[in-house]
């Protein structure tokens, strides 16, 4: 319980806090143009796309990205990479393992098929995010008709059944094939707190990629059989 | 000093007090501000998780020229920062929303959330303790029985006013992402909590269930393209409430069509300008804010750039459009590249509906009568709130020769930004956010 008294705060003497005035930055204007006439270029200038590139992956970092951001930092992404390049389109199904090591080189993609695959893996990243705020929600689908929550829970992720709570889903003979895969990986990476910074580097992603694809195939094919029809994603792997 | 009256009908002073925190740190940044339905009360919640409301001060008649000011209430710790273990991830205290119940009784009741959790809490007075326990002294030690010879009634005696807030419901676990508004229904037995992908619909009395009436999550994350932005029940039919997205675009949903609201009944959407295209064109139509009038005739959205009143019977494009701030249009490189451009502005009636406000950068803020078509520019600045004074209409020069008290677009401090303010349900007063301070500002008594 909590309890207070009104008090009447009066503001006390402070310093003039500074000025933060908008350093409006012409790096993309002409300089003998005034500054206000100009509209944004209607061909992006490759800082623009880098910038973009950079703003979202500095979104996705973030322990819990805010959604809205991502999504209008997405699409402002392909408007920019359309414009570039029209005829180019975005796979929308998860590329195949290889495209991280792909994306690894090409934070600043300077080439479009480097860029097709780091925007691929960008999207990627989006259902990673996906996976990770997956978490359970049985007050939200035991709602009223309107809510069809039968068969598998979607976008059940491969943590889910690599934990000890759904090792009823799997087979006794199945068990043993994950018995050896070390999950600490998983555990230790994915669960790192925000307050460690930027996660490992991209030049850390493919070593640990390559040892895990294996498991990878083995774990899709199984869960494919285990959750019927249901396409997994691509378990997050470290170094994203 | 020049008379303004011709620019709005109201003429604003500021208060003999700004609230403000003693010490500026990120905390105390207000990130919401409301008045109750009466206007009495005032509440803001804060960075830090805290929520403190505001009362008016009874008008009294040896202070005519003292109109009722607003004096601390009530403050309390609402949401705490909490760690979410299973995804490791921290789940910010920060309020987002604060909405209040309509009074039924002596106590008051509001709604506050953070990204996750939804709280009731209970604001009430006590002005009278009981005293004269017989099995406790006036200390509240007890008693040996053994001395206890007569039995007598406690009595209430009157105490120092004191302001108590109880939590008396806690809605949670029912977002999976971050909640961006909270609405009451006219039924006063409901209310909808929105986050990016879902909108579910509680009863005040049932904590541990809700009912998902939107979801637009798509099957496959990688074809999210929209999010949703704001939502609000209908002021007067209690079937029916709009939301908005991060497209530009409002679904009005009627809640007896279906369960799930998937479908909407109206969908409004303004055509694109295409003299206006650009990359960021996406990011500026995102509506940051949704309003219904208080007539539930029309609905108000802010989206970057714009304030836009809509008609509920006309879908396909709004009946009034005012630019807020249209010297940026030429700045949204700069903007998007210090991440200006996503700042989320909200937006009021006032108590007729024929005046309409939002925030801008530079502690500017603007007003629009929707009647005379007049605008005005007012900045909420300590060296502009001096007691008797009147606000002075401020004025952006976009370029060519600046006069005297214009203020260039250069010169803007886009981290004096105003991104919450409200207007009282019935009478010319305005609270006004400024990152950590509080205006309150009234209309000129004559």
């Amino acid at each position: 319980m909590m309890l207070s008294k009104g008090l009447k705060r009066k503001r006390e003497e402070e310093e003039e806090p500074e000025k933060e005035a908008l350093a409006v930055d012409t790096w993309w204007l002409d300089p003998r143009l005034p500054a206000v006439a100009q509209a944004p270029p209607a061909v992006p200038s490759n800082s623009l796309l880098d910038l973009s590139v950079l703003k979202l992956h500095h979104s996705l970092r973030q322990s819990e990205p805010d959604l809205r951001h991502l999504v209008l930092l997405v699409n402002t992404l392909r408007r920019i990479q359309a414009s570039v390049e029209p005829e180019a389109t975005l796979p929308s199904v998860p590329s195949p393992p290889e495209a991280p090591g792909v994306a690894a080189d090409s934070l600043l993609p300077s080439s479009d098929a480097a860029l097709s695959a780091s925007m691929a893996s960008l999207l990627e990243d989006l259902s990673h995010i996906e996976g990770l705020s997956q978490a359970p929600q049985p007050l939200v689908d035991e709602g009223p008709p309107g809510r069809p929550s039968g068969g598998a829970p979607p976008g059940l992720g491969a943590l889910d059944l690599l934990g000890p709570a759904t090792g009823c889903l799997l087979d006794d003979e199945l068990e043993g094939l994950f018995e050896d895969i070390d999950t600490s990986m998983y555990d230790s990476e994915l669960w790192a707190p925000a307050s460690e910074g930027l996660k490992p580097g991209p030049e850390d992603g493919p070593g640990k990629e390559e040892g895990l694809e294996l498991d990878e195939a083995q774990l899709d094919y199984l869960l494919d059989v285990l959750v019927g029809t249901q396409a997994l994603e691509r378990p997050p792997g470290p170094g994203r | 000093m020049k008379c303004f009256s011709r620019y709005l009908p109201y003429i604003f002073r500021p208060p003999n007090t700004i609230f403000s925190s003693s010490c500026h740190t990120e905390a105390d940044i207000i990130s919401t501000v409301e008045f109750n339905h009466t206007g009495e009360l005032l509440a803001t919640g804060d960075k830090g998780g805290r929520v403190v409301i505001f009362q008016r001060e009874q008008e009294s008649k040896n202070q005519v020229h003292r109109r009722g000011e607003y004096n601390v209430y009530s403050t309390f710790q609402s949401h705490e920062p909490e760690f979410d273990y299973l995804k490791s991830l921290e789940i910010e205290e920060k309020i987002n929303k604060i909405r209040w119940l309509p009074q039924q009784n002596a106590a008051y009741f509001l709604l506050s959330t953070n990204d996750k959790t939804v709280k009731l809490w209970k604001v009430s007075e006590r002005d009278k303790r009981p005293e004269g326990y017989n099995l406790k002294d006036e200390e509240g030690r007890l008693r040996d029985p053994a001395t206890i010879t007569t039995l007598r009634v406690p009595v209430l005696r009157p105490m120092d006013l004191m302001v108590e807030a109880t939590p008396r419901r806690v809605f949670a676990n029912a977002h999976t992402y971050h909640i961006n508004s909270i609405s009451v229904n006219s039924d006063y037995e409901t209310y909808m909590s929105a986050d990016d992908l879902r909108i579910n619909l509680w009863n005040f009395e049932i904590t541990n269930q809700s009912f998902n009436i939107v979801d637009i999550k798509p099957a496959n994350m990688e074809e999210l393209t929209e999010v949703i932005t704001a939502a609000e029940f209908h002021p007067h039919h209690c079937n029916t409430f709009v939301y908005s997205s991060s497209k530009g675009t409002i679904r009005l949903c009627d809640m007896r069509a279906s369960a799930l609201c998937d479908r909407h009944t109206k969908f409004f959407e303004e055509p694109e300008d295409p003299s206006n295209r650009s990359f960021f064109s996406e990011i500026i139509s995102s509506i940051s804010d949704v309003k219904f009038s208080h007539s539930g005739r029309y609905i108000m959205t802010r989206d970057y750039l714009t304030v836009k009143v809509w008609d509920l019977n006309m879908e396909n494009r709004p009946i009034e459009t005012y630019q807020v701030h249209d010297y940026l249009r030429s700045k949204l490189c700069s903007l998007y590249e210090n991440d200006c451009i996503f700042d989320k502005f909200e937006c009021v009636w006032n108590g007729s509906d024929s005046v309409i406000m939002t925030g801008s950068y530079n502690n500017f803020f603007r007003m629009f009568d929707r009647n005379t078509k007049r605008d005005v520019t007012l900045e909420a600045s300590r060296e502009n709130s001096k007691p008797r004074a009147i606000l002075k209409p401020r004025k952006v020069c976009v370029g060519g020769k600046r006069r005297k008290d214009e203020i260039s677009v250069d010169s803007l401090d886009f981290s004096k930004k105003i991104l919450h303010t409200a207007w009282h349900p019935s009478e010319n007063i305005i609270a006004v956010a400024a990152t950590n301070n509080l205006y309150i500002f009234q209309d000129k008594v004559n």
